[in-house]
């Protein structure tokens, strides 16, 4: 408990992880404002068109708040406090995942909430289970990318580094692998946002996973991270 | 009490610390002496398990720094000051250490006021000045009230205020009976400071002691003289057993032999003296003597050959 008191008030006690979260949370709910006003039509949906920009901010302020300390030295303080690394490195996660599993719960649940808003008239009740997982599943894929974030941040412990690998791999590389002619298809499937974008938006016919079984995927890769991460801080000189 | 057993840390081929043996007795100041790049700071790194030994361990009161159960309460270190969240406040720097350690809040209240910073306590670590920055460093070493104290070289940069401060707070501590290490490139610095001295160069142990017996036994006293009767004084100390070298303007220079004994030669023979003064040796020969070719970045004539 002692462990997830100190991550906290790391996190809340200085203000970029504030700037993200209020980032993340104009730009989902203020594009879905922007939409429900412009269309009448407006659906489930469309709502959370920008959640992929909600996420990238949502990662880069979980792995900033893992190289900010390996920038400033203050990850030495944390070893020296708790020389049991893997308990700080764990309760770090754990804070900055459940902070991330919020706003992206209150960016979901905030799109929604304005589109009904201001298009009253559109359909916008949640009848489905797909669209309760397109909405509410939303914490669910920001708290497990926020666990890859900080992992990346323990492996790369530089801050430029590490959230170019965190932007350019949803946004470029996994789009453009879908170029390579046909192992392209094959393979993307398997590419970590790909199938968190799939749990959240539903399975195409012939897609080798379910909704579900494609967040179970997406949890396995962030485990894997995190593990590879723990073990190398283990050994590493801090 | 702070036990280092042939600690050795290699990074691929460089050996920054090699074989290094020695103790750290508590309710004494000991200073952590050697040249830069000696390897003064890694040792400290290894005390606080922040980096793996190649070789050896380092005990803290019996124990490794990992299986302590209660690491900044037993140890408090200052290893660089500038290890804060440039916009994390002063006191929310001390507040999530403070619950790292199981201390309770008003602590971090207590040693604010300890090392005079109450009053920016809410302002941004990285609006202050080193000397501030270095209380609060200590801030955060004294937070948990531990028994072993490590300093990295403390005093660098300050001024001069700051360092009587510093001086005199280290000398306190130890006072109340903690162990406490500074480390330091600077001996007129230690002599000051520190009762025992740990003198290492090239990451190897040069030699161990107390300050006093370090320093009177690595310089050689004199005694300068000058009289008109140079030739003569020569002589007849040279024939006493005594060595002595004749500067160019005139006057002597004894060794092996104190001002008293000089005088009584010169009486002895009639000589007049126009000065006899014992000369001590600089605590700076004394080091470079020490340390002499262990130093690292040598700046020797031959190298500019």
């Amino acid at each position: 408990m002692n462990l997830l008191a100190v991550e906290r008030i790391k996190l809340f006690s200085t203000r970029s992880p504030w700037f993200c979260m209020i980032g993340a949370l104009g730009l989902t709910v203020g594009f879905a404002s922007i939409l429900a006003i412009k269309s009448e039509h407006v659906s489930v949906g469309a709502t959370q068109g920008m959640y992929l920009l909600g996420l990238m901010v949502v990662m880069v302020m979980s792995t900033l708040a893992v190289t900010t300390e390996y920038r400033f030295g203050t990850i030495r303080t944390t070893f020296q406090a708790v020389p049991r690394r893997t308990g700080a490195l764990l309760a770090k996660t754990t804070v900055v995942a459940l902070v991330a599993g919020l706003v992206g719960e209150v960016a979901a649940f905030g799109s929604l909430g304005a589109a009904k808003l201001l298009q009253p008239g559109a359909a916008l009740s949640l009848s489905t289970a797909a669209d309760w997982r397109a909405v509410a599943g939303s914490g669910l894929v920001y708290a497990l990318a926020g666990v890859m974030a900080v992992a990346v941040g323990v492996l790369v412990r530089q801050s430029a580094g590490a959230v170019a690998i965190l932007l350019v791999v949803p946004l470029l590389v996994e789009n453009l692998v879908g170029l390579i002619p046909d192992l392209g298809a094959k393979i993307q499937p398997w590419l970590p946002f790909q199938a968190a974008g799939a749990f959240l938006r539903g399975t195409h016919e012939g897609a080798p996973y379910s909704p579900w079984g494609a967040l179970a995927y997406f949890a396995v890769l962030a485990a894997v991270l995190l593990g590879a991460a723990l073990v190398v801080a283990k050994k590493r000189d801090a | 009490m702070i036990e280092a057993i042939g600690l050795t840390k290699r990074y691929g081929s460089t050996v920054a610390v090699d074989n290094l043996s020695f103790t750290v007795r508590s309710g004494r100041v000991t200073g952590f002496l050697g040249p830069n790049g000696a390897g003064k700071s890694t040792t400290m790194r290894m005390i606080l398990g922040l980096d793996r030994p190649t070789a050896g361990s380092v005990l803290i009161d019996g124990k490794p720094y990992q299986e302590l159960r209660h690491p900044l309460r037993t140890v408090g270190a200052l290893l660089d000051a500038k290890w804060v969240h440039p916009n994390r406040s002063a006191r929310n720097h001390l507040r999530w250490m403070a619950a790292a350690s199981g201390l309770p809040a008003g602590r971090v209240d207590e040693v604010l006021d300890q090392v005079g910073l109450t009053s920016v306590a809410n302002k941004r670590a990285g609006g202050f000045s080193l000397g501030m920055s270095q209380r609060l460093g200590i801030a955060g070493a004294l937070l948990g009230d531990p028994k072993v104290l490590l300093f990295d070289e403390p005093v660098n940069g300050l001024d001069p205020e700051g360092i009587l401060w510093i001086r005199r707070f280290m000398q306190d501590l130890a006072k109340q009976g903690r162990t406490v290490l500074v480390s330091s490139h600077l001996l007129s610095e230690m002599a000051l400071t520190a009762e025992d001295l740990v003198v290492i160069g090239r990451g190897r142990l040069i030699s161990q002691g107390s300050t006093a017996d370090l320093i009177g036994g690595a310089t050689q006293n004199t005694v300068l003289v000058r009289t008109p009767q140079a030739q003569h004084l020569g002589n007849a100390l040279a024939h006493k057993g005594f060595q002595v070298e004749s500067k160019p303007d005139g006057s002597l220079v004894v060794s092996g032999a104190s001002s008293d004994q000089v005088g009584d030669v010169a009486a002895s023979c009639g000589v007049v003296l126009h000065e006899l003064s014992p000369q001590r040796g600089s605590l700076e020969e004394a080091f470079m003597q020490l340390t002499g070719d262990s130093v690292e970045y040598q700046s020797s004539e031959v190298a500019a050959r």
